[in-house]
């Protein structure tokens, strides 16, 4: 069997207004992307957002209704999978129950047309890259969890595809195995230097992998960047409810003062930087999160934005920090999260507090956001 | 079998729509079926109305519907003897199988799919030769007649076999596996949890099994008999083998009248009412079955 | 007193089985005993136990020839059928398509009609065409009933094979062709195994429609039936119970394998 040569295709991974439609529903809603070569690469968002169609069009599983898609130069929006440089790991790893953990990984190699031998220096070294050489000629119905999971990747990356797609590969581990796959799959993506796309409905998991995080909601992409960029700088109340948590409250802008906006919050003026501003007009959602705050009893000193008359209504102690909320004078309450690092003791319910924090840490998006979206 | 439920009816698209491949893994299967199932149904209807011709012995195109009529006339009793006996088989097969599918699917730990094995394994011996060897068993030179008869439970002179006693528990008997299987399934299925949440909501054995058991296995029960009547209705082995002239069933006749009197044309017509009386009982049957609620 | 009655209650359904399969078997324990029986022309009273009717299974006349055909007519029949059937089934399971309701009736359809009716319908039609009846029409009519069985088999286990494997194998480098070829065929096999298994056994037994369909041709059930009224040589008997322990060994082989499979670590 001849080699195809579009299996050999290289470069970045384009998507251009791509659409997939059910009826009159979009799940994926004109999606233009530029995913640059050898990149660990997320793709997050709530289930239904339209990832993992993204994903299955970019393998050749789901035909696209409108749009393309490109790897460098080659056009392989029409490509049948088995054409494509795409190689993808399968949620519930899909190994093949009748042939050995060696067939499996030669499985693709095979198909193309790669010789005995060449197969098997390419399975070994697969194998031994994720440790698991031993497993070779067992089924996969013999192996844990987290053995098929790693043999899943091993079958996609021993082809050396152009690119690897992930659907929620990490779903079915528990907490801890979770974890140690995601610094392994990292580990692996910068050993051989494949690009990842990774599709995930996990913020945790999305951030601490992705060098670039593409946040979806509703078949459309919300917001582009790095894991710090889109937790730092939020630019849509989706984004900001959906990674990490948020406060957001609603103000007015009233002035200016050097590279900061002054934003009245309900009669008290607090500093928001320019550069995390979102907003066009002068209605604005002040964002805050939780563990920027400073929580003190009234009456202490206090530096930065503050805001006053503050009641703490809840108190969970949760190890590592303490979760309050807080009800603020205007009725609405906010979260704060206080590092449980000092000798402090535990504010009371129903002590009378005031909240602090440094300016650098506000965002402030457009007052016509919702303040609830993507919050779960 | 038709009992046997696929899971979900979801299908995959690996393809567009517009594939032509399905239509043509389809179409061999689909035109045997068609060429030597629906288009014989309609020689048999269209041989239905033939008369004989008077001058070739042959059989002509008459569109003689009175065939119909007479047809059943001179074979009402058989015909009615067939559903009667279908019916009774069915019950006795249903009182049979169902404590047996019951004990296999809740009562025999890893013994299950040996038991299984065994419900189907008498099967494994011509159903000729397993009916012929109840008419041994149960003839005249048997040891069943004998012990009945010096417990004088029966007279010398009643014999087993040649009566609709033996036909009507030979057909039953024949029949059991397509009626234990169906209802095993569907014993099977029922989560043993919700047994328990019934006893620890104060049900005893039997409410459980009137009100939890009972309507979950009715899917079982509808199929069971259905896959069982069918055949014996139109069954005429049971008939001939431990059977006498005073029990024939209408299979009897129209194999009769096929080989042995040569009368296509009522032949034809008793197989088509057959049929159809068949059709419209199992349709009624499922759409009673299916939506009445049972308490 | 109370304990034996608690054992009871906790049992009788036990025990009933216990009665049932006897109930079950007790025609085939029949037919094994009088396999062994020396008797002369008919195999009525039991004269004495011999192996001779085991060793010499064609002895009665007719016995084997009447097999042989059973075979021929059930390997072919089974062959056919279980090709057509398991295509129907892969299409029935994997794809869309306008119809399906239409094709699912035609393949309950003869599931739901009796015997005779299938048997006289096919044998009116070969009448009308002027076709003899042979062993071809017998082979015909034997495919035509075993389509659908060996239809919901497959499909059953189509159903329950995970699409993604399919998608896993396209994904790497197969095509439509090498996917089926090495990965869903083999998974499909055992499946496709019980179908052929099932074919052949509703093929073997049958009766009524090979008496309507089969001419003069002579198949072991068409034997054990004619000689019924003169009197079944043992021989048949012995096939028979060949026939019977030769089904229990696949079928239960057939099953430890399968088991083996799961529990190997």
């Amino acid at each position: 069997m001849a080699v195809d040569a579009s299996t050999s295709a290289r470069g970045d991974l384009i998507l251009k207004n791509l659409t997939k439609s059910f009826g009159e529903f979009n799940a994926v809603d004109d999606l233009s992307l530029v995913i640059p070569k050898g990149s660990f690469f997320a793709l997050l968002g709530p289930s239904g957002c339209g990832k993992t169609t993204t994903l299955r069009m970019v393998a050749g599983l789901e035909v696209p209704t409108s749009g393309s898609i490109f790897v460098g130069e080659t056009d392989i929006t029409e490509m049948k999978p088995y054409r494509r440089p795409v190689n993808t790991v399968f949620q519930n790893y899909a190994l093949f129950p009748h042939l050995t953990i060696f067939e499996n990984i030669a499985f693709g190699l095979r198909r193309r047309g790669i010789t005995d031998a060449e197969v098997k220096t390419a399975v070994d070294k697969v194998l031994t890259l994720i440790e698991l050489p031993e497993l070779a000629g067992r089924k996969p119905n013999q192996l844990s969890g987290g053995q098929q999971q790693r043999i899943a990747v091993a079958r996609a990356i021993v082809n050396r595809p152009a690119l690897l797609l992930l659907d929620e590969p990490l779903g079915a581990l528990d907490l801890k195995l979770r974890r140690q796959m995601q610094i392994e799959l990292k580990w692996i993506q910068t050993e051989i230097g494949i690009t990842f796309v990774h599709v995930t409905h996990d913020q945790e998991e999305a951030m601490t992998m992705a060098d670039t995080i593409a946040v979806m909601n509703k078949g459309k992409i919300e917001q582009m960047g790095t894991p710090e960029e889109l937790y730092d700088s939020p630019k849509t109340s989706f984004v900001a409810n959906f990674l990490g948590q948020s406060n957001l409250i609603p103000g007015k802008v009233s002035g200016s003062d050097g590279d900061n906006l002054v934003v009245d919050l309900f009669g008290t003026k607090v500093s928001v930087p320019k550069s995390r501003n979102s907003a066009t007009g002068d209605s604005v959602l002040v964002g805050v999160r939780p563990e920027k705050f400073r929580i003190a009893l009234e009456g202490k000193a206090t530096h930065g934005n503050v805001l006053t008359g503050a009641v703490v209504s809840d108190v969970s102690y949760i190890g590592v920090s303490t979760q309050y909320q807080v009800e603020m004078p205007w009725g609405k309450e906010v979260m704060v999260f206080e590092q449980n690092d000092d000798d402090e003791e535990m504010l009371r319910k129903g002590a009378k507090v005031v909240l602090s924090w440094e300016p650098i840490f506000t965002f402030a998006l457009d007052g016509k956001d919702s303040a609830t979206a993507g919050s779960n | 079998m038709v009992a046997f439920k696929t899971t979900s009816a979801k299908v995959f698209k690996l393809k567009d729509n517009k594939s032509t491949l399905p239509y043509l893994l389809l179409l061999p299967g689909l035109l045997w079926l068609v060429l030597f199932f629906i288009v014989p149904i309609f020689s048999l209807g269209q041989m239905s109305t033939k008369v004989a011709g008077a001058d070739t012995g042959e059989f002509v195109q008459g569109y003689r519907f009175a065939n119909y009529i007479d047809a059943f006339s001179a074979s009402k009793e058989q015909f009615f003897r067939s559903f009667l006996y279908g019916i009774l088989a069915t019950l006795i097969a249903l009182a049979i199988a169902y404590p047996l599918a019951y004990a296999i699917a809740f009562k025999s730990g890893k013994w299950k799919n040996v038991l299984l094995v065994l419900v189907v394994a008498p099967f494994f011996v011509s159903f000729l030769l397993r009916t012929i060897a109840w008419k041994q068993i149960l003839g005249e030179e048997g040891p069943v007649v004998g012990v009945l008869r010096g417990l004088h439970l029966i007279s010398p002179q009643t014999s087993i076999t040649s009566s609709a006693f033996a036909v009507v528990t030979g057909l039953a008997y024949n029949f059991l596996p397509f009626m234990t299987l169906p209802l095993y399934a569907s014993l099977e299925r029922i989560d043993p949890r919700t047994l328990e949440a019934a006893g620890d909501l104060y049900a005893n054995g039997i409410t459980t099994f009137r009100k939890i058991t009972l309507p979950l296995s009715m899917p079982g029960v509808v199929a069971g008999t259905l896959l069982t009547f069918i055949p014996a209705a139109g069954d005429y082995i049971n008939a001939t083998i431990l059977g006498s002239p005073t029990s024939k069933m209408l299979g009897n006749v129209i194999e009769a009248r096929f080989f042995k009197i040569v009368d296509y044309p009522t032949a034809a017509a008793l197989s088509f009412t057959l049929m159809a009386a068949i059709l419209i009982l199992v349709t009624f049957y499922i759409r009673r079955a299916g939506t009445e609620e049972l308490v | 007193m109370k304990s034996i009655s608690k054992w009871l209650s906790n049992n009788l359904i036990r025990i009933y089985a216990f009665f049932a399969f006897t109930y079950l078997f007790i025609p085939v324990a029949y037919t094994f005993v009088f396999s062994f029986n020396d008797s002369r022309k008919t195999n009525l009273i039991w004269r004495g136990f011999t192996l001779d009717k085991w060793k010499n299974p064609c002895g009665a006349p007719d016995v084997c020839s009447a097999l042989g055909n059973s075979f021929i007519i059930g390997l072919t029949a089974t062959a056919i059928s279980t090709v057509l059937g398991t295509l129907i089934a892969y299409a029935l399971g994997r794809y869309e398509f306008k119809g399906r309701s239409s094709t699912n009736l035609l393949i309950f359809l003869p599931m739901a009609t009796p015997e005779i009716v299938l048997g006289a319908s096919l044998l009116t039609m070969f009448v009308n065409v002027g076709f003899n009846t042979s062993m071809t029409t017998a082979i015909i009519a034997h495919v035509m009933f075993c389509i659908s069985f060996v239809v919901v088999t497959v499909k059953a286990r189509v159903a329950s094979l995970d699409p993604k494997l399919e998608q896993a194998a396209m994904d790497l480098y197969a095509n439509e062709w090498q996917t089926f070829r090495r990965v869903t065929l083999p998974l499909l096999a055992p499946g496709i195994a019980a179908a052929a298994l099932l074919a052949f056994s509703l093929s073997f037994d049958d009766f009524i429609i090979t008496n309507f369909t089969a001419g003069t041709v002579n198949t072991f059930p068409r034997f054990v039936y004619v000689s019924a009224g003169r009197g079944i040589p043992a021989q048949a008997n012995v096939i028979g119970s060949a026939m019977f322990f030769l089904a229990l060994i696949i079928v239960i082989s057939s099953q430890i394998i399968s088991a083996r499979r799961k529990v190997k670590i």
